[in-house]
């Protein structure tokens, strides 16, 4: 069942066109990575879903971009719902400069005031959907800034889940990590999939070949191919994604 | 763009043809030996198959350190599980050449049973499925590597031939004839062993170029 559709999206910075013609369809509870090269529109397409691209100024966009059916793009969509339905993780973390527990129920409290002993439940589940409680039970008063950065990374994913999103957008989430880290961030995100639909922009391909169900190639503002992942890269069927996956690309 | 492991692809792909190579030569060295009855080219045959094992395990570490330092992918990746089954179809291929150097050392000191008659068309076909499957590979030429697949039948119903006369003609009415008409039935099978294993290269081609599976689906043929 498809969970994010877009039809005939378009988008430009000012003049410059970033996105042609997008037309794709994301499977609920799949992960779904985009590959592409350095500017091909990649980051831009997952800001789409979230509208972080309005805050960029001369941003503007045409089509239709649907999750669960209603148009995302349309002048009555609450921002503040649509960002707490779909949550987004960056390439750095980027936890706040509070102590863990304060990190996780910092979005919850924005969204639904709730007593302390609720608060207290949801950190606990957070983390323990990241797998870092029984590291982090008895120091959740320590400054997020203080863990590691494969932590850091677990936190701000943490973070999104005590606000109970149905997608995450990660955003070459990994590029920071070293290579054991990494697989962690791949085992947690595999786990994560049964909850969450996620979408993930990595560079890495061997990374989006391990952890994805569907991929997509974008080039230069288009989606070029979107199949199954082992499709993709056993068989692409575009010429240019086969370039690509196999570096002839450039 | 020109990448250094297209260089790297080139030798895999010159050393898979020095196998085919050497195991053409096989076959064509077995069936000679089985033609003109001779000893000594039957037992150099036999002598030589350890250098064809050696280049098949060379060639399968090729792949697997290419496969560890590269992760390929789309149409590097296919050519290399390609490379790794074709090797292994190509030893074998050398093996059963080997097997019919064997038989040929137990039937020539014995009187020819009969004259052969379907047993060189069986090895005519046989060595045309090989040289076809390996061309097919060197110019990824998927037409014909199709006309391989098809022909495998060809190379089915002139083992049956062989096998009906040997078994109704000679084994069933004299049974004293067997120790001679055993070497030629093997011969037979092993002959068309080597047909499939042609076929397996030529459909293993079909996969390569096109990302398509008739391997078991000869339906999807066309």
């Amino acid at each position: 069942m498809a969970k994010i559709i877009t039809k005939n999206l378009n988008l430009w910075y000012g003049d410059f066109q970033a996105l042609k013609d997008i037309n794709s369809s994301f499977e609920d509870k799949k992960i779904t990575a985009i590959i592409g090269p350095s500017g091909c529109g990649k980051s831009t397409l997952l800001r789409v879903f979230d509208r972080m691209n309005d805050l960029i100024e001369g941003v503007h966009t045409k089509g239709e971009v649907f999750i669960d059916d209603e148009n995302i793009l349309g002048a009555n969509t609450d921002l503040v719902l649509l960002r707490k339905k779909v949550g987004m993780v960056f390439q750095r973390p980027n936890p706040f400069p509070f102590s863990i527990y304060e990190n996780i129920v910092f979005g919850v409290k924005i969204h639904n005031p709730i007593n302390r002993y609720e608060l207290d439940e949801i950190v606990e589940q957070s983390l323990k959907s990241v797998l870092l409680w029984d590291d982090l039970k008895d120091r959740l008063s320590d400054s997020a800034l203080d863990l590691s950065l494969e932590q850091k990374q677990k936190l701000c994913i943490a973070r999104l889940i005590a606000v109970k999103p149905d997608i995450l957008l990660m955003d070459e989430p990994c590029s920071a990590l070293d290579p054991q880290a990494t697989q962690r961030i791949e085992e947690l995100m595999r786990e994560l999939k049964n909850n969450y639909t996620i979408i993930i922009v990595t560079h890495n391909m061997q990374q989006a070949a391990r952890v994805s169900d569907d991929t997509g190639f974008m080039l230069l503002g288009e989606l070029i191919e979107f199949a199954k992942t082992e499709d993709i890269f056993t068989k692409p069927k575009d010429k240019r994604t086969e370039d690509y996956i196999t570096g002839r690309y450039g | 763009m020109e990448r250094h492991f297209d260089a790297e692809l080139k030798e895999l792909h010159k050393e898979i043809l020095n196998l085919g190579a050497l195991a053409e030569e096989a076959i064509f060295k077995s069936i000679e030996a089985l033609k003109n009855r001779d000893k000594a080219a039957a037992q150099g045959v036999v002598d030589t198959d350890n250098r064809i094992d050696e280049l098949e395990l060379a060639v399968d570490e090729r792949c697997i350190d290419l496969i560890a330092r590269y992760q390929p992918l789309a149409s590097d990746l296919r050519f290399i599980t390609t490379g790794m089954k074709l090797n292994a179809e190509l030893e074998r291929i050398a093996d059963l050449a080997v097997d019919i150097c064997q038989r040929v050392l137990e039937l020539v000191d014995k009187p020819l049973l009969k004259p052969l008659i379907d047993i060189p068309k069986l090895s005519a076909v046989a060595q045309k499925m090989v040289h076809d499957a390996i061309d097919s590979f060197i110019k990824k030429d998927v037409d014909l590597a199709k006309k391989v697949i098809l022909s495998d039948s060809e190379a089915d119903q002139l083992r049956n031939l062989v096998q009906e006369e040997l078994v109704n003609d000679y084994m069933a009415r004299d049974s004293s004839t067997a120790s001679r008409a055993m070497p030629l039935l093997l011969i037979a099978r092993h002959l068309e062993r080597i047909c499939d294993h042609a076929t397996n290269i030529a459909e293993d081609v079909v996969y390569m170029v096109e990302a398509k599976v008739v391997k078991h689906h000869r339906q999807d043929l066309d």
